[in-house]
């Protein structure tokens, strides 16, 4: 273990990144507290949901709309996808070439379009089934919640085909860095965001 | 929607019945025809504005200037002027709303001049652009400006960011500007309750300026906020800990965190009545399990903290006036720093008091009404430290002076009648009526406005190099205090009398004499505004004469008077070392001010960015499509948006250097006229004489 102060929270690159390391310093920290912002983003939208939840107006509720099995699937695929950006960080931090890095960037970028893959799949079968926004207030706000976090992922995924293509064109200069140290936060926030919404949404919601 | 349906209507909602003046034409009435020109000579000042600027830019070769300057410039010192112009501006409009409404009041009794519906407006725009448009801007430029200073810092974090975000700010006021002439704004107040504002009830264009408007500000505030927080935690120079940082510097501190965690929740509760009225969704709505109450909370859950995001900058500047012109030492420093942190806290805790008749137990509103009143703690004490800082003290009457002992007197009024509408068995009886009015106008103007003015007059010498005119900004300061008396305290008496607020007319004719000393009230605060915009016609043209580019014309205590007025752009030739509070007195006390350091360094500055203006651009195209439902520009400005930001990714190289060599010379520059000036004594500071050189003495003692 080396005994270097962290210069941020999370995973640093370290002193052998020179004055990468360095300017990571209050680049990371504005993008935690921009994540901080963001947390509070999703805790209204939340409270919408969990204050709305009763309020189907004899529309569809909870227990014919949801698809347990299918939320599951995409839990373990975005639980995936985290594993494989750790992997990236890892290999960014300890300099283990381009081409392992682009490997587990691209393998997240996988996990997470098959991610949003599902969840379409879920919406479109909801909406099958009556379960449209405009149906009930209940409604209204599952697709503010849910949704909302999609958004966010198709925005990482965007992210990082920019930064694939970042390293490609640059290489590995201080911005690139930067870059995959905030998507990796961004990636890992949206994660736990997804897991607060499988226990609240899914798991209560077909209790 | 099919492709084909995205091109059926190019103009949307758009049509000849959105231009002001189409109603008169159509029905001309005797009130259609009033309301229509009232109407339209507003939106022919947009547009000849608009236009004569144009013309001017044109005819003087500014173009250029503007872009690369001032548009495209990271530097915070140009982003806060830019900021407070924004803010005159829209004070300006706001305030002449004001007194129509005020006017037309005054002429109420059974009927009056104005249609409800315009009045409607009028209410609302104030609102809308006093908060967000007008006290927001003011304080993000003032911010902008001295807080990296008084740190000792080049810049902020962001600086690109800090464009994007003034860019942000800007489109949302454009928008608001731009409601004048096309369509109407919203009815629905400054907080748009639905389902009043829902599209069942409010069908037209107003609420969706309203939305896109407040979306497009709150924005640009959270980005503000992580950029401030960011910078006051990281950018500090050397020796500058915590609890050695300017008041001031403390208050931004605590308004960027309150940014942080309450606009959020105003985005949210915009973006879900936008999703009732554009896609049906049920939010707020009477029907299908929609619920106003969830609006309600989520605005004041923004609401309260934003009151506070208001004062508390305000709460600094006071602060810092206090202390230098009593030429003493802030008394009580860590207790008002307690007391900022304190009342930061406590504000996320008191929402409920805007909506104690709403339904809700008897027993929440005590806790909350409790909660309340126990903001007026930390606020006593700090009034108290004001206070026993001037104590004792050689107090210079200089205008930012006069504000603050008017600010003291008047805000601790405003505050015992808080304290009284915080008792919901009190609120019960006059909520609603416009002794609310009279009371957080009590707040607003004395607190927030009389701050940002004096504010505007103690650091104005420092942005532009000469001071401003002693004596119109005398007479603009006592034409404030005065009209905001006359303006605001008869409506207490109204308000205890039963009248309701948002009234176009009534019928009770002892209302009378009253609303005409307001409306006076409202005379006089327009002769100071323009007594305000007279001053800087006058300081301009006599600026010869008044220039300080020594730097320091008021003995200023903290660092943003230790170098020049005004600044070079990387703000310090070399960064200073601090050694306590104060930094720059001690300097001046020890000696160390003024120096020639025997080396200089290259400094790294941020290169121009066109980011913040091609933003604002985009942003306000994007919610001007949305406002009028023209699609083709919904889409091509959300993919312009998309595709700016991939393509800032992919910038490189964002930075330039200025030279050693360059820094020495504007630095010796500098020296070479502090060591030419003659340091005066405070008795001159308002003369000539004041070439920014101050005689310094301890405490207390004025040479
Ligand atoms: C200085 C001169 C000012 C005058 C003469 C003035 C006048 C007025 C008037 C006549 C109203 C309508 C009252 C009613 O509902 O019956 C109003 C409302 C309001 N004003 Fe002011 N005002 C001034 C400054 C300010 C400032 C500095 C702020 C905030 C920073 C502010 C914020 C508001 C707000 C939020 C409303 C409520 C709008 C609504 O009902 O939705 N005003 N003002
Ligand atoms: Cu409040």
């Amino acid at each position: 273990m080396s005994q270097q102060v962290l210069k941020h929270p999370g995973l640093n690159l370290g002193p052998a990144h020179g004055k990468d390391d360095r300017a990571a310093e209050n680049m990371m920290f504005g993008f935690w507290v921009f994540l901080m912002s963001d947390a509070i983003l999703f805790g209204m939208v939340f409270a919408t949901y969990v204050t709305s939840v009763h309020a189907t107006a004899g529309g569809p509720g909870p227990h014919a709309l949801y698809d347990l099995k299918s939320a599951f699937i995409e839990t373990l695929l975005l639980l995936a996808s985290s594993f494989t950006f750790g992997m990236a960080s890892l290999a960014l931090k300890y300099k283990h070439g381009k081409p392992r890095l682009i490997g587990w960037m691209v393998l997240t970028l996988v996990l997470g379009m098959v991610f949003l893959g599902f969840e379409l799949h879920d919406f479109s079968s909801m909406f099958a089934k009556g379960g449209v926004p405009s149906r009930s207030g209940f409604l209204s706000a599952f697709f503010d919640l849910v949704p909302l976090h999609g958004l966010h992922v198709a925005a990482g995924c965007i992210w990082l085909i920019c930064l694939v293509g970042q390293i490609l064109r640059y290489g590995l200069d201080t911005a690139t860095k930067l870059g995959i140290m905030r998507l990796a936060l961004f990636w890992h926030f949206l994660d736990i965001i997804w897991i607060a919404i499988f226990s609240v949404v899914y798991l209560t919601g077909l209790t | 929607m099919s492709i084909a349906g995205i091109f059926e209507h190019p103009l949307g909602r758009l049509g000849l019945d959105s231009l002001p003046f189409w109603n008169m034409l159509q029905h001309p009435t005797k009130g259609n025809i009033i309301n229509g020109i009232i109407a339209t000579g507003a939106a022919s000042v947009v547009v000849f504005g608009a236009l004569g600027l144009i013309v001017v830019l044109t005819r003087y070769k500014l173009w250029r200037v503007l872009w690369s300057e001032w548009a495209t410039s990271p530097d915070h010192k140009k982003i806060g002027i830019m900021y407070v112009v924004i803010a005159f501006v829209m004070l300006a409009r706001a305030l002449i709303e004001a007194a129509l409404m005020r006017a037309q009041q005054a002429y109420g009794l059974g009927g009056g001049f104005l249609s409800p519906d315009h009045f409607a407006q009028l209410f609302s725009t104030h609102g809308t652009i006093m908060i967000f448009f007008m006290a927001m801007p003011f304080l993000t430029g003032v911010i902008n400006y001295v807080m990296p200073l008084q740190i000792g810092a080049r810049d902020v974090s962001f600086p690109v960011l800090n464009s994007i975000s003034l860019g942000l700010t800007a489109a949302g006021a454009a928008l608001v500007m731009v409601s004048l002439v096309l369509g109407k704004f919203s009815t629905g107040g400054w907080f748009g309750y639905p389902p009043y504002t829902e599209a069942t009830f409010s069908p037209g264009v107003g609420p969706d300026y309203w939305i896109w408007a407040l979306t497009l500000g709150s924005l640009g505030s959270t980005f503000t906020g992580i950029n401030f927080a960011v910078t006051i935690y990281k950018e500090r120079a050397p020796g500058m800990k915590l609890m050695r940082m300017p008041l001031f510097t403390w208050t931004a501190l605590c308004t960027s965190i309150l940014m942080i965690f309450a606009m959020p929740p105003l985005t949210v509760a915009t973006a879900q009545l936008a999703l009732d009225r554009y896609l049906g969704f049920h939010y707020f709505t009477n029907a299908l399990g929609g619920n106003m109450m969830h609006f309600a909370n989520l605005f004041w859950l923004f609401g309260h903290p934003e009151v506070y995001i208001l004062i508390l900058p305000a709460f600094g500047v006071y602060s810092e006036l206090f202390s230098t012109f009593s030429g003493k030492v802030l008394y009580g420093y860590r207790s008002l720093v307690m007391a900022t942190m304190a009342i930061a806290i406590l504000s996320f805790t008191v929402w409920l008091h805007h909506f104690f008749t709403m339904g809700q137990s008897a027993n929440i509103n005590a806790v909350f009404g409790i909660a309340s009143m126990l903001i007026g703690i930390p606020t006593g004490v700090k009034i108290y430290d004001w206070m026993l800082t001037m104590f004792r003290g050689r107090v210079r009457f200089t205008v930012p002076m006069v504000y603050s002992i008017g600010f003291i007197l008047l805000f601790v009024l405003g505050g015992m009648s808080g304290i009284l509408l915080a008792n919901p068995t009190v609120d019960y009886q006059v909520h609603n009526t416009v002794f609310l009015v009279a009371h957080f106008h009590n707040m607003a103007v004395p607190g927030l406005l009389f701050g940002m003015i004096a504010a505007y007059h103690f650091w104005f010498p420092k942005a532009f190099g000469f001071r401003l005119n002693e004596r119109w900004g005398m007479i603009s300061a006592l034409c404030w205090i005065f009209g905001f008396m006359l303006a605001f305290f008869p409506l207490y008496a109204l308000g205890l009398m039963g009248l309701p607020r948002r009234t176009v007319a009534y019928t009770e004719p002892s209302y009378v004499p009253l609303e005409w000393v307001a409306f006076l009230g409202a005379l006089l605060i327009l002769t100071a505004l323009a007594s305000l915009l007279w001053q800087l016609w006058v300081s301009i043209k006599q600026r010869d004469e008044n220039r300080v580019f020594a730097g320091d014309p008021w003995d200023g205590r903290s660092l943003e008077w230790s170098n020049s007025a005004p600044p070079p752009e990387y703000n310090f030739a070399v960064i200073p070392e601090v050694k306590g509070r104060d930094a720059f007195t001690m300097s001046k006390e020890g000696g160390t001010a003024y120096q020639r350091p025997d080396t200089y360094q290259d400094i790294e500055l941020p290169k121009n960015s066109a980011m913040g203006p091609v933003i604002a651009a985009i942003g306000f195209t994007l919610a001007f499509g949305l406002v009028w439902h023209i699609w083709w520009m919904v889409i091509l400005s959300f993919l312009a948006a998309v595709a700016t930001l991939i393509i800032r990714g992919f910038a490189r190289d964002t930075t330039r250097i200025v030279t050693a060599q360059e820094v020495r010379q504007e630095h010796h520059r500098w020296i070479d006229a502090v060591a030419a000036a003659t340091a005066i004594a405070r008795v001159d500071e308002n003369k000539p004489a004041n070439d920014g050189l101050a005689q310094h003495a301890s405490d207390g003692v004025v040479p």
